[in-house]
């Protein structure tokens, strides 16, 4: 590792620390735009004066936009999310198991897809222009063309109505033995690992197609080097910033994913919990709900990026 | 026939031809229906298909085929007007960004990053949360949402058009900067925005289909596509066309369109 990668390193998570605040300032932003506010939605339009007085000063809405800025950033840095509008339940109580469920389930998904997705990707990019590559490039275009509900509600028509061989929803609550936590989370995951895998396959292929065109590839072909070596030696090294990239931006797309599987398959996950919040328009938990999803995809383009610029050959050198 | 496929042998012109055919279906469809898509018979509810219900019937009772050209009618409208949204205030703000002072590509290209830096559904669910369901807000929305990704296309095309040796002549010429945008660099530009405006309406189409499953997109009564799989999810146990067919011509509306995108035989 060399200065100018230490530099553009640096300089990659000056941006992210950027973009972190944008996010934060923009979530906080489209959340207090409103005319109205959050007494209105609580209280309902025969609330007397005094009572949405009382509740304006306990929720700091008669103080100025920047000190209820200052006030709930102080208390997202304390791991305080603020209560939810429609129990006062404490927004962080609500998200912290259905955090640990949704991570699993994305975790799950990802050890899936990453290792089928490279294979496909990176065999269809050897075997370009074949039937196997079509047929591969085809399903791929299919999958991502069509809404995530749609791999999801099949995998249950299929799997749950007509062959009845899994339960069509996910109770998490009852799995004690291997066998269950099976029947539990095949469906969940193996549709999310769809989601993201047809994604994954495409860049992935790109990627390694983009390296087997270089020119030192056709060199090393001229020179001799049998197809093994070739891939293994001379192209794989060459294109696994590329790829990697490619896995990193697609696992973001899981999070997207995340949200519709969960909610298909009542998933006890903080998506659901953001849909309902939503449907109810429960603001401090959508705001909290979207905090985290915003991090987890940063931390994931950031990654994506800084393996990227450790990859470059010129800062492989001394 | 054939000589008129033929003649749309570029990229942006097929996307547009199907562009232009779902537009047609979307104002039209509903017109061919002789059944008042909101109206609840004695019929009963997830029948087969019949002569009287070419698509049989939903979880009301109602007639599919009707419901469907309405639910075609929501999706592609929404989808259509938040991509032109997106597009058109893309492309100012890409063409400024490039012949405007440094300071407007600065703050504009920050601003896309740090948009592009929340996840699209996210972003929907945080407005939605706010401001509702209305059509306008989901217009609005989709609108935003999609803006960072045609400005930053829009820009790179004018920035690779604007250093060519027509536009320098035209500077050197004395042309006013209102003309150069105008006559020399817009209509150059034309092919490729259109084929990205493909890829905002399929992104649209998903994000909004998704919306709608959810139940915070398209509201009762009106139906988009993603709603009605929504409401006919119980259909699902019979097999009925109400939940099946939705589902497929969402498939058929982005697949179509992605082909037409990906095919390589284009122009460029």
């Amino acid at each position: 590792m060399n200065s100018q990668t230490l530099k553009l390193i640096g300089r990659r998570f000056f941006a992210a620390a950027m973009s972190l605040i944008f996010v934060i300032v923009t979530v906080f932003a489209i959340t207090n735009v409103l005319p109205g506010d959050a007494t209105d939605a609580v209280l309902g339009q025969g609330a007397t004066p005094q009572a949405v007085a009382v509740m304006r000063h306990d929720l700091g809405l008669d103080r100025s936009v920047f000190f209820r800025f200052w006030f709930w950033l102080w208390g997202v840095l304390h791991g305080d999310f603020g209560h939810s509008l429609l129990n006062g339940l404490s927004v962080a109580d609500a998200i912290g198991p259905r955090l640990h469920n949704s991570l699993l389930l994305a975790g799950a998904s990802a050890a899936v897809s990453v290792p089928v997705s490279l294979f496909l990707g990176i065999t269809s990019a050897i075997w370009k222009d074949t039937v196997y590559d079509r047929v591969v490039s085809i399903m791929t275009l299919g999958m991502v063309s069509v809404p995530e509900f749609v791999i999801a509600t099949m995998a249950v028509y299929v799997f749950a109505v007509r062959l009845h061989l899994l339960p069509a929803l996910a109770d998490v609550g009852s799995v004690h033995s291997l066998r269950q936590f099976l029947s539990v989370f095949f469906m969940p995951v193996a549709s999310l690992a769809l989601v993201t895998l047809a994604q994954m396959v495409r860049m992935t292929r790109a990627a390694m197609a983009d390296t087997l065109s270089a020119p030192y590839i056709e060199m090393a072909l001229l020179k001799g080097v049998g197809p093994i070596r070739l891939i293994l030696v001379h192209a794989i090294p060459n294109a696994i910033g590329p790829i990697v990239n490619a896995v990193a931006l697609s696992l973001s797309s899981l999070l997207g994913g995340v949200v519709v599987i969960e909610v298909v398959f009542t998933y006890p996950g903080i998506s659901g919990l953001m849909v309902d919040a939503v449907s109810s328009r429960d603001v401090p938990t959508v705001q909290a709900c979207a905090l985290v999803f915003c991090v987890t995809y940063l931390f994931l383009t950031t990654f994506a990026d800084v393996v990227t610029i450790l990859s470059l050959p010129r800062g492989r050198k001394a | 026939m054939i000589a008129m496929i033929g003649k749309f042998r570029s990229r942006h012109d097929r996307v547009l031809l199907l562009i232009v055919f779902w537009l047609l279906l979307a104002l039209l469809g509903p017109l061919c229906s002789s059944h008042d898509p909101g109206a609840i018979g004695s019929q009963p509810v997830f029948s087969a298909p019949s002569a009287a219900h070419l698509l049989g019937t939903d979880y009301l009772g109602r007639d599919t085929l009707g419901r469907l050209l309405n639910g075609i009618r929501h999706t592609v409208l929404l989808c259509f007007a938040s991509t032109l949204v997106s597009c058109s205030v893309g492309t100012f703000l890409g063409i400024a960004a490039v012949t405007a002072r440094p300071w407007v590509e600065a703050l504009t290209g920050r601003l896309a990053d740090g948009f592009l830096s929340i996840p699209s559904l996210l972003f929907a669910l945080l407005v939605i949360a706010v401001f509702g369901t209305s059509t306008t807000a989901l217009i609005v929305t989709m609108g935003v949402i999609y803006t960072p990704g045609a400005y930053r296309t829009s820009r790179a095309l004018a920035q690779r058009i604007a250093r060519l040796d027509f536009v320098t002549v035209a500077r050197a010429r004395g042309e006013s900067t209102p003309y150069i945008i105008l006559q020399e660099i817009l209509p150059n530009m034309t092919g490729p925005m259109i084929t990205d405006v493909g890829l905002r309406f399929i992104y649209a189409v998903l994000l909004l289909s998704n919306l709608s499953f959810l139940g915070i997109g398209v509201q009762p009564p009106e139906v988009d596509l993603g709603s009605m799989v929504r409401e006919n999810m119980l259909g699902m146990a019979y097999g009925s066309p109400a939940m099946i067919v939705p589902v497929v011509v969402i498939g058929v509306l982005t697949v179509g369109i992605n082909l037409a995108l990906d095919s390589s035989s284009g122009r460029r």
